[in-house]
């Protein structure tokens, strides 16, 4: 069994009117399953109110199935005696840093999870001071988290997730409101946490060009997969993507109306060096 | 007419150890009907700089100028600058109040002192600029999506029938539909209407797919103002100040270090599809239709 396994997953919510009559119900997720194994790299793409959110917080239990069922390390989300160990197990990121932010000093911030835990003291040290490196930021542990870019302050609540000793982590748009160089910096945080230390990832992001490193893309439409691969099979379906009001990433946008213009290229070219190495011997390029 | 900026500074707690300058000695024109992007990395002092534009913050040196006037000056009317100058926060769509959209919309016109009819009729124009459908118009604003909430908050800016519309990162959290939607729109407002626009933005791409003229901000100084793709020749430059050029541009020059003989100018996938096509000899076949 995988870290995270879903089976048959359905969450629906009841609207109300204003007087707390029930005016319908929403299926938000609708159907889903997945199989994530530890240490895989997985991305969730998906429009505004695709469902993608409402699944992501079921794998940490801040969202219980309607019906189906969600096993996060092999523990039932259900059930209750698993909640903290289920919460430690899987950690969340959020997309604004400044919500989730609430030590006055970036290390104190970092130990707050730990310390919850009931680590004792002198590892809970310990911890901040690997989490802090392993994201970058270890020379800002004495800095107040309000001086930091937004991207130190995503990468600072990536660094509190890890302080727990997680196996997941899950990251919802962490990159939405962050300047090209923090996107960046997050993005390589992430991917450094998965490749050294076996981490493993479940990235929600708007940004076609982050998920190309993925070992695996969902695609979410109206609550359900509509599409799955590696995101080379996934961006070699432009039009697709489009219809689901998605893109890809401009080198691959590229390379496709180079090849409806005529070019003889592969489907989901996904970097700069495949587009260039694709198109040595064209034409008069010789 | 225009706005301009007269060497205008912002210094917190001047005097003070704690003394930051969030803008240094900025000197910009801006004429009417321009499409600006302005862009920076967090902190870089953006959001300050377009809080001026419309009198929310003041300088601590020198003056900004609206038509002529400069506008902290005693006796200048800066709440009429306020729906001149109309400013769309990040996030707007969480300043959303009202129990219906067209109550919403209507809020800042009725501010402004307007009759009830042209108020009604500034909020209809506004909906419609931005691409609203009439059925929404008596929903609750809560009951729509990201991208519609995002439009209803934009529309209640646009019917104080601003002649300068500002947008903080009017995209941020959309789906790439949506980012396109928006922009889209807000592009035909400008050719229809001729407004101003002030893009902030933190999307290279879309900069570079909308704007005539970039102003490139770096520790409260202008850092470039140019046209893009001049603005984009210094992407080296541009990396160190924590931003970069849009991903076509690194293609471009990439082919280039590897011996095709491309122009490395394109900020946008058509225009890097038409350069690369001539390189290799090959012309664009007709009738494949448009990128997007």
């Amino acid at each position: 069994m995988g870290i995270i396994e879903a089976k048959k997953l359905i969450f629906e919510y009841i609207r109300r009117d204003e007087d707390g009559n029930v005016e319908g119900i929403t299926r938000a997720v609708d159907e889903v399953d997945l199989d994530i194994r530890q240490g895989d790299f997985v991305a969730i793409l998906g429009h505004n109110g695709s469902g993608k959110s409402t699944l992501a917080k079921h794998l940490n239990a801040i969202l219980y199935p309607t019906e189906g069922t969600v096993w996060v390390d092999g523990k039932d989300t259900m059930d209750e005696k698993y909640l903290w160990e289920i919460r430690q197990s899987a950690g969340m990121v959020f997309q604004n840093p400044d919500n989730q932010i609430i030590g006055q000093v970036v290390e104190e911030d970092v130990g707050f999870g730990p310390e919850n835990m009931g680590v004792p003291t002198k590892e809970i040290w310990e911890r901040v001071e690997e989490s802090l490196k392993a994201v970058g930021m270890y020379k800002y542990r004495k800095h107040s988290p309000n001086k930091l870019s937004g991207g130190q302050k995503q990468r600072v609540s990536i660094a509190g997730v890890i302080a727990m000793h997680p196996k997941c982590i899950i990251l919802d748009e962490p990159t939405a409101m962050l300047d090209p160089n923090g996107r960046k910096e997050v993005i390589r945080a992430v991917r450094a946490l998965n490749q050294v230390e076996n981490i493993t990832i479940v990235l929600i992001t708007h940004y076609m060009e982050e998920i190309i490193h993925a070992d695996k893309a969902f695609v979410m439409d109206k609550g359900h997969v509509a599409m799955q691969g590696t995101p080379r099979e996934i961006f070699s379906r432009v039009e697709e993507l489009k219809e689901l009001r998605l893109d890809v990433p401009q080198v691959t946008l590229l390379a496709y109306e180079l090849k409806k213009s005529g070019i003889a290229l592969p489907d989901g070219i996904l970097t700069c060096e495949e587009l260039v190495q694709a198109l040595r011997g064209v034409g008069k390029w010789q | 007419m225009a706005i301009i900026l007269d060497h205008v500074s912002h210094i917190y707690e001047e005097g003070t150890a704690m003394e930051v300058a969030a803008l240094r000695d900025v000197n910009l024109v801006i004429p009417d009907g321009q499409f600006i992007g302005l862009i920076g990395h967090t902190g870089s002092g953006k959001s300050t700089l377009v809080q001026h534009l419309n009198g929310l913050m003041k300088p601590t040196s020198g003056n900004i100028y609206y038509n002529g006037e400069d506008i902290n000056e005693d006796g200048f009317d800066r709440k009429n600058l306020r729906s001149k100058v109309g400013l769309v926060f990040q996030y707007p769509e969480h300043q959303l109040f009202e129990i219906d959209v067209f109550k919403d919309v209507c809020f800042g016109p009725k501010n402004m002192g307007l009759t009830e009819k042209e108020v009604q009729l500034r909020a209809y124009g506004a909906l419609k600029q931005v691409g609203l459908e009439d059925e929404y118009f008596y929903q609750s604003p809560f009951d729509l999506s990201g991208g519609q909430k995002r439009r209803v908050a934009i529309a209640g800016v646009l019917a104080m029938k601003p002649e300068v519309l500002i947008l903080d990162e009017p995209t941020a959290g959309l789906d790439p539909k949506g980012r396109d939607e928006i922009l889209d729109q807000i592009a035909m407002l400008r050719k229809e209407t001729g407004i101003t626009v002030v893009l902030v933005s933190h999307s290279m791409e879309d900069v570079a797919k909308y704007v005539d003229r970039i102003i490139v901000m770096n520790q409260g100084s202008v850092m470039y103002d140019d046209e893009p793709r001049a603005v984009f020749r210094h992407y080296r430059e541009l990396e160190e100040v924590g931003l970069a050029a849009p991903q076509v541009t690194y293609i471009m020059q990439e082919l280039r270090r590897q011996g095709l003989e491309v122009g490395t100018d394109a900020i946008t996938v058509e225009e890097a599809r038409d350069e690369i096509l001539k390189a290799v000899g090959r012309s664009r076949k007709m009738g494949g239709g448009g990128i997007y």
